[in-house]
């Protein structure tokens, strides 16, 4: 348990990201100013939410790709909730998210776990569906920065102990699954699904049941930061968050997730999100083409994916390396 | 649903048809034909058709349309508007081919057919009204700019992506004019692809890059909002000026908070106004719509046609605090 707390993964990828922010101040001292580093932090901050959720659903075998659409579909309904009642208090608003975003993520559960559909299918097929509803209820029209209440957009913003609400989030978020996956039974099995299926049947855990709880657990933060989002940037439409869900993976898969399931620790998701977060702030500021920016963005995912591929390696089972080397 | 609408529109051209032999019948009947009833944008161009026949006196105005945005639904309204033999038809397609057979069947009757702010294919009308042209819009965005900018000063362009053609020939066309403009200095282009997040988070970074920054020159909708929020965001409300194009609704908010001090799009109002006058003249006073032409348009100067028989109406319209009330419920 403690090498997962602490493990070598995670020193090397925070290591990266000194290295990389290193690099960066060399070409833009002003990035690595105290007050730069909180907002870089802030702008991450929704990557982090989501990264949380999606390593969760990750770990038990499966994918969520419509966490931004969800994200984009709580976004334009609370949004819309706001235009039509003003005064609705802002506590109430993020329960509305949560609680949407987490049915969003049981549609997603209950075909999965019920209908047995391939998770990848599902949400691809939820992906377009939340999409398309955005549409349906907005008629395609943009909610506006001057239709929203001040208290709406203004909640992100606020500063405690000199970071924004938007922060705190993330910062508690992080502490609530560090504890939920060290330390109860869900995250356990979370953990056992997705490591051995069957053994996980027979410890008396049920793999779909975890699954299912995984997407709800993805779509109730999703819904939330869904919220977040809207009230962040003041303005919602149908595109917003459009091909973030993929971000979101790639912070995982930097963070060290592995796909297959099973393996992975809520500091390697947040290190991950941060990473990228780190890389999308720095580009416009070290002054380098956009043509190129697209291109090392996507370098920068290969490179800790391939690093982290072979230094999972070493951790392979003894007996079938030496059978690898033989053949 | 759909059999309610179409119950409704034929009733709606039926009253119309019935109606019409009870007005005066020298009046000269100008029907603007939109792509469907209802939207904001349509409604403020038709209450500029309406000044338009104020102004000539004998001219009345058929505000018509599908009650959705289908060239089947135009095709019907052409029918009755053809049934009715109107002088003149204006209209904004919803397709650029689709309505070709209906309206030349309009011009062989001897009615005046034009097209503005959506084209039709050049063998289904007489002449084509676009808002705007390429190279008055790459003017306006600089012109934005330079008006806040007396002293000169440094101004940072946020684009759509690096492969958006219309966002690019704008930005080609200010480039190439720039001069006009002594003491502003264009420090950087910068790409948001059309992305809330990624606006913001450019604008965020030209805002850091260049401590001196005056003006943020953003022409694109989600783009021009973004950086309006980060400015605000930023607390540079009144050193960093956000202009470019945007829609009244969407920029009303960037307008109260200061962190935009104008920025402009089409005038629905003068496009119906130009498009009234427009096709008036081709219909009454015998101008001929050929290359080269210049055809008055009232208030709004004259359209001089190209090859095409196309013409641009004007610059785009500037909006700012002092009209932005009256426009952000039109679109």
């Amino acid at each position: 348990m403690l090498s997962r707390t602490f493990p070598i993964r995670e020193t090397i990828l925070a290591g990266a990201i000194v290295v990389l922010l290193a690099l960066i101040a060399s070409r833009f001292a002003g990035f690595i100013a105290p007050s730069n580093l909180a907002r870089v932090f802030n702008d991450t901050a929704p990557l982090i939410i989501l990264a949380l959720g999606q390593m969760v659903v990750i770990l038990t075998r499966c994918i969520d790709l419509s966490v931004a659409a969800n994200l984009a579909l709580t976004g334009m309904a609370v949004a819309m909730i706001n235009v039509a009642m003003p005064g609705l208090p802002i506590p109430i608003i993020i329960a509305i998210a949560i609680m949407l975003g987490a049915v969003m993520g049981a549609i997603n559960g209950v075909l999965v776990w019920k209908l047995s559909i391939p998770p990848i299918v599902v949400t691809l097929g939820t992906m377009t569906i939340f999409r398309g509803i955005i549409f349906l209820i907005s008629d395609g029209k943009w909610v506006n920065s001057h239709e929203m209440s001040p208290a709406f957009t203004g909640f992100p913003r606020a500063e405690i102990l000199g970071l924004p609400v938007l922060s705190w989030v993330a910062i508690v978020t992080t502490l609530i699954f560090a504890v939920m996956m060290s330390r109860t039974p869900l995250g356990r099995s979370i953990f056992a699904v997705g490591g051995n299926p069957h053994a996980a049947v027979y410890t008396g855990i049920d793999v779909g049941r975890t699954q299912f709880q995984a997407f709800v657990i993805s779509g109730a933060l999703a819904g939330l930061t869904g919220y977040l989002w809207v009230a962040r940037y003041a303005v919602a439409y149908v595109d917003i968050a459009g091909g973030f869900e993929l971000e979101v993976v790639a912070a995982c898969v930097i963070g060290g997730i592995s796909i297959a399931g099973g393996v992975g620790s809520v500091g390697g998701a947040v290190l991950g999100a941060i990473f990228l977060g780190v890389v999308k702030n720095a580009l416009p500021v070290v002054n380098i083409s956009p043509f190129w920016q697209l291109a090392i963005s996507g370098s920068a995912i290969l490179i800790a994916v391939a690093f982290n591929a072979s230094a999972g390696r070493k951790k392979g089972r003894i007996i079938l390396k030496s059978a690898e080397v033989t053949s | 649903m759909s059999v309610f609408k179409r119950l409704i529109a034929s009733a709606t051209m039926a009253t119309a048809i019935f109606a019409t032999p009870a007005l005066a019948q020298d009046d000269v009947r100008i029907a603007l034909v939109v792509k469907a009833l209802g939207i904001g944008f349509f409604e403020a161009a038709a209450e500029g058709a309406e000044e338009a026949a104020a102004e000539l006196g004998n001219v009345e105005i058929i505000y018509t349309g599908p009650t959705d945005t289908t060239a089947e639904g135009q095709i019907e309204v052409i029918n009755s508007l053809i049934a009715q033999n109107v002088d003149a038809i204006a209209i904004s397609a919803n397709d650029t081919d689709a309505l070709v057979p209906a309206l030349k069947r309009a011009m062989q009757r001897g009615i005046t057919v034009i097209s503005w702010d959506s084209g039709v294919a050049p063998e289904g009308r007489q002449l084509h009204l676009n808002p705007s042209s390429n190279a008055l819009i790459g003017n306006m965005i600089i012109k934005l700019a330079a008006d806040h900018l007396p002293e000169g000063g440094d101004v940072a362009v946020l684009s759509a992506t690096t492969t958006s053609t219309n966002q690019n020939i704008w930005i080609e066309e200010m480039n190439k004019v720039i001069g006009d403009y002594p003491g502003i200095n264009v420090v950087s282009t910068v790409y948001g692809d059309d992305l809330a997040d990624k606006s913001y988070r450019e604008a965020t970074g030209l805002m850091q890059s260049f401590p001196d920054l005056d003006a943020i020159i953003a022409p694109t909708s989600v783009g021009i909002v973004a950086a309006a929020q980060a400015v605000v965001d930023a607390g540079k409300v009144g050193e960093v000026n956000v202009t470019g194009l945007g829609l009244p609704s969407e920029m009303a908010g960037a307008i109260e908070s200061g962190a935009s001090q104008s920025f402009a799009i089409w005038n629905p109002i003068d496009l119906g106004y130009s498009a009234t006058m427009l096709a008036y003249e081709l219909s009454q006073n015998g101008v001929e719509a050929a290359p080269g032409a210049e055809v008055p348009m009232g208030r709004m100067g004259t359209l001089t046609l190209d090859d095409n028989n196309e013409g641009a109406m004007a610059d785009p319209f500037v909006y700012d605090a002092s009209n932005i009330d009256q426009f952000k419920s039109i679109f």
